[in-house]
């Protein structure tokens, strides 16, 4: 154990890059999300299509393979993102599509009563959507978000040791050689992961639970 | 059952699982299945699962060299060497993705080589049969721990013989002679020596003596991108992630030859890199072995044709080869 | 799908707005996508020479061959994924103290860390610890490691959805605990869940491919070793890509078509996230 109290740096240092990566992953994936989500609502059939078939598309392609894709092909189109900024857009676009999903269904809990009570007060389309379905599909959607999240934490052990990004896994995955220690130095790592999620989980779920409410 | 994606669904997974039978059935090779048994059995004989054990053994056009055979040095009973002989093969660990020494063909399920027709030659003595070796990937990071924990009972990978490795590891050989050079694109001539790569950012591999050299040699040059495979490297460098790509010449050379004139070696070898063969640490009965068969080739031409054969196509002649090291 | 219900049938300026909005989307992706074929082909990525290599039928057979192995470990880790979560499931839902939590350690533990930690320590931890797994290994007790807490969950949550007059039914006409867990809730259990464990087991499925990062030789290492050999790397895995794509789209339209006459019930934080797309409603509470 003292592999891992000898390069603690390098493991905080590591937690600290994963944190960053996942975070803004997170807000991009979020925000293809909300894209993805209002396209498979719309009235227009042309809208819901395409946004069908990003969701189908990111849910058929396993994640590796498009974080291969995207970091050695996309360079044959002529666009070489360096690798941290190539694993936000890879985890952002993947997860996006998880986001959508848990959107549109968060939506559609929202009874349609509410909505058309909202329009019969006179509210217009972006404040019922703002002030009364939103609020009400947020609260539902706090749990699958955070799991989403998790996912993303998790997610970003791939899009690291594929691109060399020099998060905590990777920069495990390169102590384990240098050391020649795999066991301490991968157990280590696994308990840094459980730090860095488990704390998170645990306050997901409990906003979850005091928030949610029943019909 | 009116739906047309289900029907295609349905209809492709059939298609798919029948391909796949087919794929499997015609060549009776896929024994991962068969090791579910055998997988706790610990060593070496799980290496069947991983490789999958394609038809990377059955060499066929290659030409399995007689000429060793029958003045081949002796197998002593009890000795490892013996033990491995009991075993019924050999496994050696080798690289899947460097041209000329160690690449893998999908067209015939075969590894390609230098590397792979020295460990023939070595399996031909301990066996009579060049057909009884498994040949399992080694990337560089996994080379001491593969041998270490007897996943492998050699290592022949463009492999490096070092002081720091002779800690953990023995080496038989050297068999080869490699310096490490620097690989660029063929319209820069801002890099003509190991220390103009200061500031530039190079790609080399994990676990490989060609990272630590440049991370001494070049304090200030970037090594921030790292692979386990240096054809990774190579893609980064066409990609225009790194401006070159460090490990030895001759592994460089067989990337170059495959640029169609895009890439260039700098020709500026600075340090020597004597290829060895990796063994468990201690064990000399092997590693005398090994050296033996390794001499007897120098003698009898057979190391000069493995060399034609593989690495001499790329119009690289044969040199001297090097003597033993039998330290 | 529904189409948000509380918003008004567009009039004629609010149709035209949407029609222009989604019509500029739609010739952006187009341009997108022509510029990029453009662009491929200036750097001679489309040249025939470098998709020769797959005008050679071993290539395909090399492939396939790659899939069925992908199949191998997929079928072989969920199998051992479901036996373990249900075994986990009960655990979690024993009566005595120290069980509960070891079973509840162990899922919100594996649940918590990348499947790829998992595969990397048994491919090069376990052998120094004396147990030498091999790819094909590795890859399963990576799977089963993060899948069994999948599963159990799943199955945690079937099995308190089921009605308790179910088990109190059972416990009326004398079951015991595991008798009437064996006869009456776990078939009916499993049974509700089998939308959610098929789409997990797609999941699963697309997990195989993590083994090419230990030398396991599945669809997307070859693709890769392919790649490598013939100096085309995009053009191996963009066929990998297609041949990956194809499939799980089939497999999860299937997945989803059992989900449609039977919602799934799982709560809201328990729904695994990558089948979104077969257990997707989102329940309030």
């Amino acid at each position: 154990m003292d592999v891992i109290a000898d390069n603690l740096d390098s493991y905080l240092g590591g937690i600290a890059v994963t944190l960053w990566l996942s975070v803004l992953s997170f807000l991009l994936a979020v925000a293809i999300g909300v894209v993805v989500a209002t396209f498979r609502v719309s009235p227009l059939r042309l809208a819901r299509t395409l946004g069908a078939v990003y969701v189908e598309v990111f849910f058929s392609l396993p994640l590796l393979v498009w974080a291969l894709l995207f970091f050695f092909g996309l360079p044959k189109v002529g666009i070489a993102y360096p690798p941290f900024t190539s694993a936000v857009i890879v985890l952002g676009t993947f997860t996006g599509a998880l986001v959508g999903e848990a959107l549109r269904s968060g939506i559609n809990t929202v009874p349609s009563g509410q909505g058309e009570a909202a329009r019969a007060v006179g509210l217009r389309f972006w404040q019922v959507l703002g002030l009364v379905v939103l609020p009400q599909a947020l609260r539902t959607m706090i749990g699958p978000l955070g799991s989403i999240l998790l996912a993303l934490v998790r997610n970003s052990a791939v899009a690291a040791i594929a691109m060399s990004v020099d998060d905590l896994m990777w920069r495990s995955d390169q102590l384990a050689t240098s050391t020649a220690q795999p066991v301490a130095v991968l157990t280590g790592t696994f308990v840094a992961y459980l730090i860095l999620t488990v704390p998170g989980t645990w306050l997901v779920n409990a906003l979850a639970r005091r928030y949610r409410f029943t019909r | 059952m009116r739906n047309p994606f289900t029907i295609a669904s349905r209809l492709l997974v059939v298609v798919a699982l029948a391909l796949v039978a087919a794929a499997c059935g015609s060549d009776g090779d896929d024994t991962s299945a068969g090791t579910a048994a055998t997988s706790a059995a610990g060593a070496t004989t799980t290496t069947a699962a991983s490789e999958g054990s394609d038809e990377s053994d059955a060499s066929a056009g290659t030409g399995a060299s007689a000429e060793n055979e029958g003045e081949g040095p002796e197998v002593e009973p009890g000795s490892s060497v013996a033990a491995i002989r009991d075993k019924g093969k050999i496994t050696i660990g080798v690289k899947y993705d460097v041209p000329l020494f160690g690449l893998k063909n999908p067209t015939t399920g075969d590894i390609e080589g230098f590397d792979i027709e020295i460990g023939k030659l070595i399996t031909e003595a301990i066996f009579g049969d060049d057909t009884k070796v498994e040949f399992v990937e080694a990337v560089s990071k996994n080379r001491e721990p593969f041998i270490q924990d007897g996943k492998v009972d050699l290592v022949i990978s463009t492999y490096t013989i070092n002081d720091a490795r002779k800690e953990v590891v023995d080496f038989a050989g050297p068999y080869y002679i490699a310096g490490q050079d620097i690989l660029v694109n063929a319209d820069d001539d801002s890099i003509k020596s190991v220390d103009d790569l200061n500031g530039k950012k190079v790609c080399s591999v994990t676990g490989s003596t060609s990272l630590t050299n440049v991370q001494e040699m070049a304090p200030q040059a970037d090594v921030s991108v790292v692979f386990d495979k240096y054809s990774l490297c190579v893609e980064a460098l066409n990609d225009g992630r790194v401006q070159a790509v460090t490990t030895d010449n001759i592994i460089l050379l067989g990337f170059v030859a495959d640029s169609d004139g895009e890439l260039k070696i700098v020709d500026n070898a600075f340090t020597e890199e004597p290829y060895g063969i990796g063994l468990k640490k201690g064990d000399t009965a092997l590693r005398d072995f090994v050296n033996d068969v390794l001499e007897q080739s120098y003698a009898d031409g057979s190391w000069k044709d493995a060399f034609d054969r593989t690495v001499g196509q790329s119009g690289q002649e044969a040199p001297t080869p090097p003597p033993v090291d039998r330290y | 799908m529904t189409v948000a219900s509380f918003l008004d049938p567009p009039g004629p300026r609010g149709r035209r707005r949407q029609q222009i909005a989604t019509g500029v989307t739609a010739v952006v992706v187009v341009a997108v996508v022509v510029v990029a074929l453009r662009r491929l082909a200036d750097r001679g990525q489309l040249d025939g020479d470098r998709w020769e290599v797959f005008a050679q039928r071993s290539v395909w057979t090399f492939y396939l061959r790659g899939f069925a192995r992908t199949l191998q470990a997929g079928a072989v880790g969920g199998a051992l994924s479901l036996a373990l979560g249900l075994g986990l499931a009960f655990g979690r839902l024993a009566r005595g103290r120290p069980v509960r939590w070891a079973a509840t350690a162990w899922i919100e533990a594996f649940r918590a860390v990348p499947l790829v930690l998992l595969m990397f320590f048994a491919f090069l931890g376990l052998p120094r610890l004396g147990l030498d797994p091999g790819p094909f290994w590795s890859v399963v007790i990576g799977l089963t490691g993060y899948n069994s807490a999948v599963f159990a969950e799943i199955f945690r949550a079937g099995i308190l959805a089921l009605p308790a007059g179910q088990t109190e039914a059972a416990d009326a006409i004398g079951l015991r605990y595991w008798q009437s867990m064996r006869f009456v809730v776990v078939p009916q259990a499993a049974r509700a869940m089998v939308p959610a464990i098929a789409s997990q087991l797609v999941v699963l499925l697309k997990d195989t491919s993590l083994g090419a990062l230990v030398s396991y030789e599945e669809l997307l290492r070859r693709a890769q070793i392919t790649g490598e050999f013939a100096r085309s790397p995009l053009q191996a895995l963009a066929v990998a890509a297609l041949f990956f794509a194809v499939v799980i789209f089939a497999l999860n339209h299937l997945a989803r078509r059992l989900e449609r006459h039977r919602p799934t019930p799982l709560a809201a934080a328990e729904i695994p996230p990558e089948t979104l797309l077969t257990t997707g409603a989102v329940r309030a509470a």
